[in-house]
């Protein structure tokens, strides 16, 4: 009689567990990283704050809170605006005019002549494009800048100076580590 | 009124399950890295254990002990607690995807933190009614959000400090735990027994 009861009692909150953690899974269900993972995905991850926000993936969220529009983005430009409207199925805008107008594709090249290999421009550069080491020379990666005038602040000597490069038609966005790497070694 | 007030000082300062009966270690070490990361643990923590227990007492007052199932108690306060932190585990997602990263690991663990369980059964002992079990657990669960965020608050001062090479990490936050309790043995006598 007690094994019965032990066995009924179990089971029933158990049941009861379950289905109050069903209903609960149903209801709380946290869509919205997703969707911010997705924008995020789209955005130039130049981490630059023209749009207002800290970096990119706050920018993510705000749109995916419906908090910020999808042009505020200078450095992904029209392009960049676009994708997202169809991302987020709405209407196609032009780019905020109060922002930084768009400006043509461009890569920073560094003066090695007068670089004095401080550093400073390697730990500004948000997607890794600078090399060079301390008391060394530095040079910029052409094919991972984003162009983005991050580094032209830290620099004590000016000598970084960004150029138009007409051969890309598309913003770049950066990649994943893994991808450049092993395209790297190939 | 003066009765839960007392149980309440009891079990924040002068039993604090942390410090004096050394229950919940593991997130006591592993998330006061950051005070937001304690806070977010305490507070969810705190969640599971108040819920746990007055869930707890009314299905032992009401539920095993009229079937004289005393002995399933164990086996039932985990089946709760293990229900109650999925939905602690789910709400903080739903609500706070950057806490959730945060805490990680840590956030599932509340399952196989003695404090929760050891909570749901020293209430049996220690509280007579169903208000004094509510009072207890939320007790519990503020020695636990202090305890947590003052040591918080130690190892990030003791951060920056320049720490002998044999004391730094894991060792200098022990130490720091040892004279914490030893602080808090000062309480005793607070509240007469």
């Amino acid at each position: 009689m007690t094994l019965a009861w032990a066995v009924m009692v179990l089971g029933g909150i158990a049941l009861a567990l379950g289905v109050g953690l069903a209903i609960a899974a149903r209801r709380l269900r946290g869509s919205d990283d997703d969707l911010v993972e997705r924008i995020d995905a789209l955005l130039p991850q130049t981490q630059c704050a023209q749009c207002g926000y800290p970096g990119c993936r706050p920018y993510a969220a705000a749109i995916a809170a419906d908090e910020a529009p999808v042009n505020l983005c200078p450095p992904g430009g029209q392009y960049t605006a676009d994708r997202l409207a169809r991302l987020l199925g709405r209407e196609p805008e032009p780019l905020d005019p109060s922002r930084p107008a768009p400006v043509p594709p461009q890569v920073a090249v560094i003066d090695e002549t007068r670089c004095i290999g401080c550093h400073l421009c390697v730990q500004a550069c948000p997607v890794d494009a600078i090399v060079g080491s301390h008391q060394m020379m530095h040079t910029v990666i052409a094919s991972e800048c984003t162009g983005c005038e991050l580094c032209l602040p830290p620099c004590p000597v000016d000598c970084i100076a960004l150029v138009a490069t007409p051969a890309r038609a598309q913003p770049r966005t950066a990649r994943p580590v893994r991808a450049v790497a092993t395209e790297a070694l190939q | 009124m003066t009765e839960l007030l007392l149980i309440i000082v009891a079990t924040v300062l002068v039993n604090n399950l942390v410090l004096v009966s050394f229950l919940g270690l593991c997130p006591f070490m592993g998330v006061t890295r950051s005070p937001e990361g304690a806070t977010g643990m305490a507070l969810a923590t705190g969640f599971v254990l108040t819920l746990s227990s007055a869930v707890g007492y009314l299905l032992y007052t009401w539920v095993l002990v009229p079937l004289s199932l005393e002995f399933l108690r164990t086996l039932v306060f985990i089946l709760v607690i293990a229900g109650l932190v999925q939905l602690t585990e789910l709400t903080v997602r739903a609500t706070s995807p950057l806490l959730y990263r945060v805490l990680g690991l840590y956030l599932p663990l509340i399952t196989s933190n003695c404090l929760v369980l050891g909570v749901a059964l020293l209430n049996l002992t220690a509280a007579d009614s169903f208000v004094q079990s509510v009072v207890f657990g939320a007790g519990a669960a503020a020695g636990f959000a202090l305890v947590m965020v003052l040591f918080a608050g130690l190892r990030q001062r003791l951060e920056g400090e320049q720490v002998p090479v044999p004391f730094r990490g894991a060792a200098l936050a022990m130490i720091t735990a040892g004279l914490m309790s030893m602080a808090f043995m000062g309480f005793i006598g607070l509240v007469p027994t």
